[in-house]
């Protein structure tokens, strides 16, 4: 259910390559990209044209402008109108957090296709925190500056409420400053099942223990063509949205993704956004829209390629033409890489999400804390490309804009024990 | 006759685009026009227009909405040049890169490209770089692959292994072999042509070898003059000669970053030279280290002029500097590597400003294949060689690898027909289109 980055498991990817090669595997090694029962008509550039003036007249998109947008061959002109729309609405302010991932166990009783991060019990390499590990990790990111903690995990399959409740608590108490964004819908439904509760429950019972809103995880691609062959265990598109209107009722904001580079065609896409932005009608419950590239670093789809430059740049610009309700587009870095991250901040992105020191991609030299590293890089990419640096708090508060250079003091904190580098996290 | 044109024939078609549109196109007006007006101007346009394959006007709209609201009116007479196809001065080209907006740089790069390329193709070349000596007296800091005569991983390719890699290249598809060493003090200009002959009478390869200082090199142990070498090589063989070693030719970066190569005024006389002595060559930049904006802007004026003397460039290739493992870096650790934004600007200008080159060549290798599709759309219509062998980039930490498959999909997934090309740019192989996004 996490497809966050990992350095890839060779030990893992042998044993996978090893099981398919004999044919033992129940799952296939190879899917087809699938497509839209509807069948594929490839827009015009007529179609194109005049979804984009709509765009620019401030008209809402329905799907088939949305699909013929997507298939435009001229992408500069794409960037024009999405990058149009999003200076009218952010001017040139791009925002920024800092932040800390923790991941509180690996062990996942689902296996979806794209996962590189679950293990089952028992597997080598699989891990579950202590409560100590917890509460340092939590207390070295309030110290290195953090405002967020951003906490998922596999569904493990002794967990009860008691389990969750009891994580939050720890990090309120270590770091009561910290924002607590946690737990996917994925992993509320699989509470409210395991604890034959209403869902409702199990998350008034986690936000009176101190969970701030939640993470947009779990989302993958809704049309269920898709999902069922990526992962038909998993809580379906309905339910996720469900459960993200649920959390907008009882006042949980939250965010949204979308996972795309695998098997999904531009209509499923289109449809997941559009869904999305109904949801968005609805509650205006939502922070952002992140998409998700996919990374091609041992899955069992057999894709073996990144997403396309073209693409991540086109999912973006389509998201912030098609998603109008959407303040925020956000351009992950940690998934395109920095390079792709920061054009996209001229194809309607306007967030380039946090810090994301990661422990396990930390190196353990020098004195200077990974997170104001992590934090510089991110000011120079923003900078870079004319834009203002805004550190934002988890639900897009505006925290300080850096728009003097001469004013940076980043270096704010040496204590620190962890370290990282905020390019080691991608290689492409 | 001038090699270069009968070799590449695409130049010549390009000056005729160029000639085209001036005659037609809409000269001369100061202020950007409204919207009616330019509607208006459509009508008269849509002839030019087609001819260029520039099928909407929503672009030309957005573009001349954004000159209009540039404040700036130098700024704004610049964008007026870009899009009238007029030559832009350094003036201009350094206002464009300090304060001109990406996506119209991109939109009007891509109308100058499609004056020398109107049809919507991108090219790539199979070729191996092949690293004949590591053993270099120069030194610069940038470089994280040259050694010292008498380390211990010094080394110098026999003929019999050069061979082997030739016959791997040719088995892969490849047309043509990039030959780069050192400044190796101990090869003398026999060497070379004993090498280039053996090629030449085993092999049906095009030999793109040698850059600059390495000539000069060979020109000063060997007690020659430039053009004997130049004509020595030629006769055994070399064909044409890589661009590299400009790295950026304005004289107070170059003794900063390479202290003994020479100054910038004699880099472009041997490359003059070179096409003096029908060896046409390509020119390239590398750029984002210690370099300030109006270096890269005065780059690209001086090859340009250099380029109006003696039309022996056909293409020009940049690069970004690659920090790992580097002694510029270790002197200048604040140094940060250059950002996509400014490396796709930098294509943009280039393009813009190139007037007389006909080639324009994005690097995947050193800004990894994301950007390198994307630049395509900002100007750049070659994607460069797959790199079978590139010793001294992945040197410093960047190995992006491509198969031609997977380059082929690249270009193809970024809107544009795949060809192959030789080393003149002409068109040995097409990959039609056939992916729908």
């Amino acid at each position: 259910m996490s497809y966050r980055i990992r350095q890839s498991n060779t030990c893992q990817k042998g044993l996978f390559m090893e099981t398919s090669g004999l044919g033992l595997s129940h799952r296939p090694s190879v899917l087809h990209r699938a497509s839209h029962p509807q069948g594929k008509k490839l827009p015009s550039a007529a179609q194109v044209q005049s979804a984009l003036r709509k765009a620019l007249a401030g008209e809402r998109l329905n799907f088939d402008d949305g699909v013929a947008i997507y298939h435009t061959q001229n992408l500069v002109e794409l960037g024009e109108v999405a990058n149009e729309i999003n200076l009218r609405r952010n001017g040139r302010d791009v925002y920024f957090n800092v932040n800390r991932h923790i991941n509180p166990t690996n062990v996942c009783a689902l296996s979806c296709k794209f996962c590189a991060f679950s293990k089952k019990p028992g597997d080598v390499g699989a891990y579950v925190y202590s409560d100590e590990e917890i509460a340092s990790k939590a207390l070295s990111a309030a110290n290195a500056g953090a405002t967020e903690v951003h906490m998922v995990g596999g569904l493990h399959p002794r967990w009860n409420l008691k389990n969750y409740q009891n994580i939050i608590r720890i990090v309120k108490q270590t770091a009561p400053q910290l924002h607590i964004k946690a737990f996917t819908a994925v992993e509320m439904d699989w509470l409210a099942r395991r604890e034959r509760k209403p869902v409702e429950e199990i998350m008034t019972a986690l936000k009176d223990a101190g969970l701030g809103s939640m993470p947009g995880g779990g989302a993958e691609i809704f049309a269920p063509y898709i999902r069922d062959q990526i992962c038909d265990t998993k809580l379906s598109g309905e339910g996720w949205i469900d459960i993200h209107r649920k959390a907008h009722s009882m006042g949980l904001r939250s965010n949204c993704t979308m996972l795309y580079g695998h098997i999904e065609d531009i209509e499923s896409r289109v449809d997941h956004m559009l869904k999305l932005r109904d949801l968005q009608d609805e509650t205006e419950g939502f922070n952002v829209f992140i998409p998700l590239a996919f990374q091609p670093e041992n899955n069992a789809l057999g894709i073996s390629h990144h997403t396309w430059g073209t693409d991540d740049l086109k999912t973006i610009a389509v998201a912030r033409l098609l998603m109008d309700n959407f303040r925020n587009i956000k351009s992950y870095w940690v998934m395109t890489g920095d390079k792709l991250a920061q054009t996209a901040l001229h194809y309607g992105a306007n967030d380039l999400d946090g810090t994301v020191v990661e422990e396990k991609i930390a190196n353990s030299a020098g004195s200077q804390g990974g997170m104001d590293l992590a934090k510089k890089k991110l000011l120079t990419l923003i900078r870079k490309a004319d834009r203002i640096p805004v550190e934002r708090s988890t639900v897009y508060e505006a925290i300080r804009r850096y728009d003097d250079i001469s004013q940076d003091d980043v270096v704010q904190n040496q204590n620190n024990e962890q370290t990282g580098s905020l390019m080691s996290g991608v290689q492409q | 006759m001038n090699i270069y044109e009968i070799n590449c024939p695409q130049k010549k078609e390009s000056r005729n685009f160029f000639e085209v549109d001036n005659r037609i196109g809409a000269k001369g007006f100061q202020e950007a026009p409204t919207l009616t007006e330019l509607l208006e101007r459509d009508k008269q346009r849509n002839e030019i227009v087609s001819k260029f394959n520039i099928e909407n006007t929503l672009q030309a709209e957005m573009a001349f909405a954004a000159i209009g609201r540039t404040e700036n009116p130098a700024l704004k007479s610049a964008y007026l040049k870009a899009w009238n196809f007029e030559r832009l001065s350094f003036e201009d080209g350094l206002l464009l890169l300090r304060q001109g907006e990406l996506n119209l740089l991109g939109a009007l790069a891509t109308r100058v490209k499609k004056k020398f390329h109107p049809e919507n193709k991108a090219s790539f070349l199979i070729d191996r770089n092949i690293n004949y000596t590591n053993v270099c007296r120069i030194g610069c800091d940038f470089c994280a692959f040259y050694r010292r005569e008498g380390d211990s991983d010094a080394y110098v390719h026999t003929d019999e292994s050069i061979y082997q890699k030739i016959s791997e290249t040719i088995a892969l598809g490849g047309t043509s072999v990039l030959m780069q060493g050192g400044v190796n003090p101990k090869l003398k200009i026999e060497y070379y042509e004993n090498l280039f002959r053996g090629i030449k009478q085993r092999f049906k390869i095009h030999l793109h070898a040698l850059s600059i200082i390495e000539i000069e090199g060979i020109a000063q142990v060997s007690r020659l003059t430039v053009p004997e070498t130049l004509d020595r090589l030629k006769a055994a063989g070399l064909d044409s000669i890589p661009g590299a070693g400009a790295e950026i030719l304005v004289d107070e970066i170059r003794l900063n970053q390479s202290p003994v190569k020479r100054h910038s005024r004699r880099w472009i006389a041997t490359m003059q030279e070179a096409h003096k002595a029908n060896l046409p060559t390509t020119a390239t930049m590398m750029f984002g280290a210690l370099e300030r904006d109006e270096h890269v802007i005065e780059h690209i004026c001086r090859i340009r002029d250099a380029q109006d003397e003696t039309q022996g460039f056909y293409s020009f290739i940049m690069w970004t500097f690659q920090g790992e493992n580097t002694e510029l870096l270790e002197k200048n650790p604040e140094l940060t590597t250059c950002s996509a934004v400014e490396y796709l600007k930098v294509v943009a200008i280039s393009r813009l400003m190139m007037d007389n080159i006909p080639n324009i060549q994005g690097s995947w290798v050193t800004m990894g294949p994301k950007i390198g599709q994307v630049s395509l759309h900002y100007g750049a219509n070659d994607m460069g060689s797959i790199m079978i062998e590139e010793n001294v980039v992945s040197a410093a930490g960047t190995a992006h690898t491509l198969t031609s498959d997977s380059m082929i999909e690249l270009i193809r997934r970024s809107g544009f027909t795949p060809v192959q090309r030789d080393v003149y740019y002409n068109i040995i192989a097409e990959f039609p289109q056939e992916s729908d996004l």
